[in-house]
């Protein structure tokens, strides 16, 4: 799951480029021949086509690639973190496996990822290494903590939700690898969401307290799903190239809206209010209206200080430093087997 | 393949058998220290929902690909025999499907 793609540069991109990419992605100077396959390019985007891994690219497409599918990759592996958390208490054995699938799921769509990416010509090792030192972003919702059993649920339900809303445009991205990594995710997620809306289900049929958990949970996690679109429109300046490139097809404000539409009736039907007075139906608009999001507050968060990055950051570099002796065990025995090999053949 | 310094597990490329009858269809590629590893990481990525009966895993070091750029002139020469489409050839309606 992932969204906020566009809007927030990796900590190095931002130092050495530091401005949005022109729409003509060439240089003046360009040779002729450069300029040709420019235009081809253009052309093949802009006739809804699709790009292969080593067919020509501008430059900046590729780089931003990189950086959206890797971000991507990245948030599916830091998401397993919160609901792995509940995986040794979650309240039955059912519970316990669906969470476990879940969460597989999140590791495997990681691995759909990071493949992707890697046929842009970047290596697994400088993505890892891109994530553990700090310098790639992932999704910011990720940087919450799960409380309790309701959140779980939420997650599932919201965070989920808001992630399919995004994730199912890029399945039409122009990046073929991207697209296809995408409709495999797509198709497993909707049972992310599913889960987690049954699981708040049984929960409202529960106590008083278990009901309320829900609304609690449902308070805490709402601004913080609207705000995974990424800002507004009018800040977020990397939109438009995406849009040209045909890496983004939907733009963040309409996402959010789509979302918001998606998910009042939801609500509705689980029992529970979503926590923005300024919230309603808007018949001129045929959409609903919502509230100010803390975008103070998101910026924050994406920038290193919300909640959990610390432990979130720390969680993965230690399990990565952990298995450092199982990944030389592995390539050691390998290579010890094919020696072997060779001298048997000899 | 055989580079001694690598760090990384070499990465390998996965075919899939959804069902018998079907083709492997090519699916993704991961990183494994060697073919049985890849086999068993390839059955946990890409088989989760029994979306195959039979897996290949083949070093993507060792697949010969054509060259995107060339591959106007690559495949060019089958564009202009259209006669090799059955379109190509005008039958009298009364024949029927032929």
């Amino acid at each position: 799951m992932y969204t906020q793609s566009f809007s927030v540069s990796d900590q190095d991109d931002a130092k050495s480029t530091g401005q949005t990419a022109s729409l003509v992605a060439v240089p003046k100077e360009a040779s002729a021949s450069e300029q040709a396959l420019q235009a081809q390019f253009d052309a093949r985007i802009d006739a809804d086509g699709r790009v292969e891994p080593r067919e020509w690219m501008p430059e900046a497409y590729r780089k931003t690639l990189v950086r959206q599918i890797s971000q991507h990759a990245h948030s599916e592996i830091v998401g397993m973190l919160p609901e792995g958390n509940w995986i040794s208490r979650a309240p039955s054995l059912k519970r316990k496996a669906i969470l476990i699938a879940k969460v597989q799921d999140e590791g495997g769509h990681g691995l759909y990822l990071y493949s992707a990416a890697e046929t842009l010509g970047t290596s697994r090792d400088q993505m890892l290494d891109a994530l553990h030192t700090g310098k790639a972003k992932y999704s910011s919702i990720f940087n919450y903590p799960t409380l309790n059993w309701a959140d779980v649920g939420v997650v599932g339900w919201l965070v989920d939700g808001a992630a399919i809303m995004n994730q199912i445009p890029l399945c039409r991205c122009s990046y073929g690898p991207y697209a296809r990594a995408m409709v495999r995710v797509c198709k497993e997620e909707s049972f992310h969401q599913r889960q987690g809306y049954e699981a708040l289900l049984v929960m409202m049929q529960g106590t008083a307290e278990q009901k309320a958990m829900v609304q609690d949970a449902v308070n805490r996690w709402w601004w913080k799903c609207l705000a995974m679109f990424g800002p507004p429109d009018a800040d977020s300046p990397n939109s438009a190239q995406g849009m040209r490139w045909g890496i983004k097809r939907i733009s963040n404000d309409d996402l959010r809206q789509k979302f918001v539409d998606a998910t009042v009736p939801q609500a509705k039907v689980l029992g529970v209010t979503l926590p923005d007075p300024d919230l309603k139906w808007n018949e001129e608009r045929q959409a609903h209206d919502y509230g100010q999001i803390d975008w103070d507050e998101f910026w924050a968060t994406v920038n290193g200080n919300g909640p959990c990055n610390k432990e979130r950051l720390g969680a993965r570099v230690k399990a990565w430093n952990d298995g450092a002796w199982v990944r030389e065990a592995a390539l050691a025995h390998a290579q010890k087997q094919q020696a072997r090999q060779l001298k048997e053949a000899a | 393949m055989s580079t001694p310094a690598l760090k990384e597990w070499p990465l390998w490329e996965v075919f899939v058998r959804s069902k018998q009858g079907l083709e492997h269809k090519h699916c993704g590629s991961l990183h494994a220290s060697d073919a049985q590893h890849a086999l068993q990481m390839a059955r946990d990525v890409y088989t989760r929902r029994q979306e195959g009966v039979s897996i290949w895993v083949v070093p993507s070091a060792t697949i010969s690909a054509s060259e995107p750029n060339d591959k106007g002139e690559f495949f060019e020469p089958a564009s202009d025999k259209v006669y090799r489409h059955p379109t190509f050839y005008v039958i009298p309606d009364e024949v029927g499907h032929m």
